[in-house]
């Protein structure tokens, strides 16, 4: 051949191109430099270095109700503004938080209401009913209410991704999972504290500002709160426990019944940090709001001079305050007995900001990472068990050109690892398996290409016409059954998750270099050994 | 000319070879091959049955599809199945299964306790905490946090990867069906897929005989044997394909069995040497990857098999029904023969 020479020196190239992308520049070429080296470069799966595996579900519900119950704070406001009396605006049925009703309105001015709502809320609500009766509907439209989904869940993932990172993790894998079902896949390499990683991320540190309903000091219980109201709670109110003084123990339990829409909430926060009180010397957290909440707190504050407010943080009414002045400035503190360790937190995750709404466990999974390292030491046992015995064979069977196939399984490896390393794609233990299998294709072409070379000798060809029938009927065989297999592993990258994946990827990067190897690199170390021949003599085979 | 004579001579002489020149006429024993492949599905059906009437799935699942948690705990020193029980037993756990993992490895230490699903995905995680509680205070064994793997899957998650599972195989055969279609034709196509559900079958019916489960990453095993008995059926495909280009007169069962013969070495080394890596899997790849390997192992053997006994003699008897119906005696020849 006559460009021979370029194209072992394009194999050669290869050949230092992948090994790079294994080792990198090592320290040393010891086998323990060598090692760390690779270490670098080949990031490992959860299920070999060890690290926990969530799969977490946005409750969107939350947020939807979170959206309608200030959007019903808002009718009621609107419907104030306009004068038009009504007996209430409440969501009918918990299990559809998207409905809002409005009851009682008069009779006479049920076009006015109408156009009202249409006015205000037609963008993101259908609004229904007046017709018949004096009572109107508000739905969320299905695209908003969706688009809300999304949102929440992307907030959450932005939230949860802040929170990891206090962890300090090196490289999280945090993100959507399961397309529209509101799950998040959260992959920690390395951690296999699960409860302090729940603790995290679960946290429900969201502060929120309620107006309280009557006096600031609360019922001794459930019965007593629900007796101040007549019995039952009006839908768009709600009771919350909590001591409702600062630095109170926290089982002095008191109850409060708020409005259920708060004043400010979770994203209303700017920024948050730990700061001490100048006159008791308890640690506390100062907090500023966004210019707009800070505008909203003001007008409200102004206009409930006397009134009570409740600062309620995961659910508890920590601290209630009257308010004495218009609060205009947008800043405050809370107080508490808190610990160093305490503040340190809460001011981070109010200034990474609150989750949306509350996430469910479906899954987790941790490996420990001694288990772990067992692991790689029985996959690479196996692998390198499969190899030997495999090279051992194909150089008894085909004598010389078994050194073929095993240099064109070595460097088939050698790209594997390398695609590995420069992909950044992850080696899990059915990646390892992958691995294995791919020598198994690998072989298989060898083989192909040799029984058919055998075969073509056996007709009576010469060698260099042997050589070249063989690998061009071998050829399409082996395109046939690359393609089939690729396909089969695209469709498990596609639908496998974690582990799986890795399978996937190992065996199609290894089938995809086996194609160069068993067909490129196994004919030229052919031809050259052809140039060597004698005229009519035969290959070894 | 001299030269190459005794260059050949020596060649034969010193070359291995398992199948130098066999000719078996396969398609002869195609009511034997039918015998045995009914034999070990209908095998592995009752078992399902029987397995589906009275434990409701066909085939034991792992807690990958069934739901709940899975604690494997690396202690110490050597684990006493008793004691453990016990020890749960007096948290109150209840239906917890206890086994020894990795038995034949000495000083592995591992044991595996599973605990049924937990109804309210909210507290998914109890069961965790509750087992490893209960071992921390009843059973005087140490172990630490990096010696432990815990695996908890909710009931939702479990049938969504229930059914991710299923629609991974199925297209994939369906992905194959259409490239064989593309670079075949249908029927080439329709008789290696047959091939390859035979296949799954008779695996998926081992794993209910011998009572493993089936987990995440036993289907991608499944998938690999479905690439690998397609593999095996497109390199005599394509040698009956080469060979109808001919356009000898053979009648085509003869045709088929010579395309066998043919490939025959190929088809024998090639499983072989795969199966060697898959058995090194099976012996030395531990605990995690052993019904992955199991499936393959039988795989292999099966999918080889098929490949001359399901797929070859059901292009035959398609070309016989169709001869029988009066129409065209010709099985289609490729579309492309010689790339």
């Amino acid at each position: 051949m006559k460009n021979l020479k370029n194209r072992i020196a394009l194999i050669v190239a290869i050949l230092l191109v992948f090994l790079y992308g294994i080792f990198g520049i090592p320290q040393g070429v010891s086998g323990k430099a060598l090692r760390a080296a690779m270490a670098k470069r080949i990031q490992l799966g959860l299920d070999l270095q060890g690290g926990v595996h969530l799969i977490l579900k946005v409750q969107v519900e939350e947020a939807v109700s979170d959206e309608t119950d200030s959007a019903a704070a808002r009718v009621r406001e609107a419907l104030k503004t306009a004068n038009i009396t009504f007996s209430q605006v409440y969501k009918p049925d918990p299990n559809k938080p998207e409905i809002i009703q409005i009851d009682g309105t008069p009779a006479a001015r049920a076009s006015d209401v109408r156009s009202l709502l249409d006015e205000k809320f037609s963008n993101e609500y259908d609004v229904n009913g007046g017709t018949t009766d004096s009572s109107f509907t508000l739905s969320m439209k299905p695209l908003v209410e969706k688009a809300l989904d999304e949102k929440t869940v992307q907030q959450a993932i932005e939230t949860i991704r802040d929170r990891v990172d206090q962890l300090g993790v090196s490289e999280p894998l945090i993100q959507e999972y399961n397309l529209g079902a509101n799950q998040i896949l959260v992959e920690l390499p390395g951690i296999s504290d699960l409860d302090r990683v729940k603790t995290i991320i679960q946290s429900t540190a969201r502060l929120e500002v309620h107006p309280v309903i009557g006096d600031g000091s609360g019922f001794s219980d459930d019965q007593a709160a629900l007796a101040s109201v007549g019995g039952t709670l009006p839908p768009d109110e709600e009771m919350l426990h909590g001591s409702g003084v600062v630095g109170a123990s926290s089982d002095s339990d008191k109850v409060f019944i708020v409005d259920r829409a708060p004043v400010v909430s979770g994203s209303d926060f700017r920024s948050a940090d730990p700061s001490t009180n100048p006159n008791t010397g308890q640690l506390n957290v100062r907090f500023t709001l966004t210019d707009e909440a800070a505008n909203r707190f003001g007008d409200y504050t102004a206009a409930n001079v006397g009134k009570y407010m409740a600062i309620v943080m995961g659910g508890r009414v920590r601290e209630v305050a009257v308010i004495k002045e218009p609060i205009r400035d947008g800043s405050g503190v809370i107080e508490g007995s808190f610990t160093q360790d305490e503040v340190t937190i809460l001011s981070k995750m109010l200034r990474t900001g609150a989750l949306p709404a509350s996430l469910v466990f479906l899954e987790d999974r941790t490996v420990g990472a001694s288990l772990g390292a067992d692991s790689i030491h029985e996959g690479v046992t196996a692998a390198i068990v499969g190899v030997l015995v495999v090279m051992a064979f194909m150089l008894i069977y085909y004598r010389s050109s078994g050194i073929n196939a095993d240099l064109a399984l070595f460097l088939n490896l050698v790209i594997l690892l390398g695609f590995l390393g420069y992909s950044g794609a992850t080696l899990t233990l059915p990646g390892i398996a992958g691995v294995i299998l791919t020598i198994g294709m690998g072989v298989d072409s060898n083989v192909l290409i040799f029984e058919r070379i055998r075969e073509e000798i056996r007709a009576g060809k010469v060698a260099s016409a042997a050589v070249d029938q063989g690998f061009h009927h071998a050829w399409i065989t082996i395109v046939d059954t690359h393609v089939t297999t690729i396909v089969s592993a695209a469709i498990l990258f596609l639908f496998g998750t974690g582990p799986v994946k890795g399978f996937a990827i190992t065996l199609t990067f290894g089938l995809l270099a086996n194609l160069f190897t068993a067909v490129y690199v196994s004919r030229v170390i052919f031809e050259a050994h052809l140039n060597k021949l004698k005229p009519g003599e035969m290959v070894s085979i | 000319m001299g030269c190459k004579l005794s260059a050949l001579k020596r060649r034969e002489e010193e070359t291995v070879e398992f199948f130098r020149s066999v000719n078996v006429n396969w398609l002869g024993w195609k009511w034997y091959f039918l015998a045995f492949s009914m034999i070990f599905s209908v095998a592995g059906i009752i078992k399902m049955s029987w397995n589906w009437k009275h434990t409701g799935v066909p085939v034991p699942l792992s807690i990958d599809f069934r739901g709940g948690t899975e604690v494997e705990i690396q202690f110490a020193n050597r684990p006493d199945i008793d004691a453990i029980r016990k020890a749960i037993d007096a948290a109150g756990i209840k239906d917890a299964r206890i086994q020894n993992y990795n038995e034949n490895q000495p000083g592995s230490n591992e044991v595996i306790i599973s605990a049924p699903e937990v109804a309210n995905e909210n507290s998914l995680d109890v069961a965790r905490q509750q087992i490893l509680d209960a071992l921390r205070a009843h059973y005087n064994n140490p172990f630490n946090d990096t010696g432990v793997k815990v695996d908890t899957v909710g009931a939702t998650v479990g049938k969504q990867l229930e059914q991710q599972a299923t629609k991974a195989v199925l297209l994939s055969m369906a992905g194959m069906l259409v490239y064989l279609w593309f670079r075949f034709q249908l029927i080439y196509g329709v008789a290696a897929v047959v091939a390859c559900f035979h296949d799954t079958l008779i695996t998926v019916g081992a794993f209910a005989l011998t009572g493993k489960e089936i987990s995440l990453t036993v289907i991608a095993a499944i998938l690999t044997l479905v690439g690998y008995s397609m593999n095996d059926t497109i390199v005599v495909f394509d040698r009956i394909r080469e060979n109808l280009n001919f356009k000898r007169k053979e009648a085509l069962p003869d045709l088929v069995n010579r395309s066998i013969n043919q490939t025959l070495s190929r088809t024998v080394l090639t499983s072989g040497l795969t199966f060697l890596t898959v058995l090194s899997l099976f012996i030395f790849g531990g605990q995690v990857l052993n019904g992955f390997s199991f499936a393959l192992v039988i795989g292999i053997i099966i999918g080889t098999y098929s490949s001359i006994a399901v797929a070859a003699p059901m292009l035959v008897a398609w070309q016989q029904f169709r001869a029988g119906k009066g129409k065209s005696a010709a099985l289609p020849a490729a579309r492309r023969s010689r790339a």
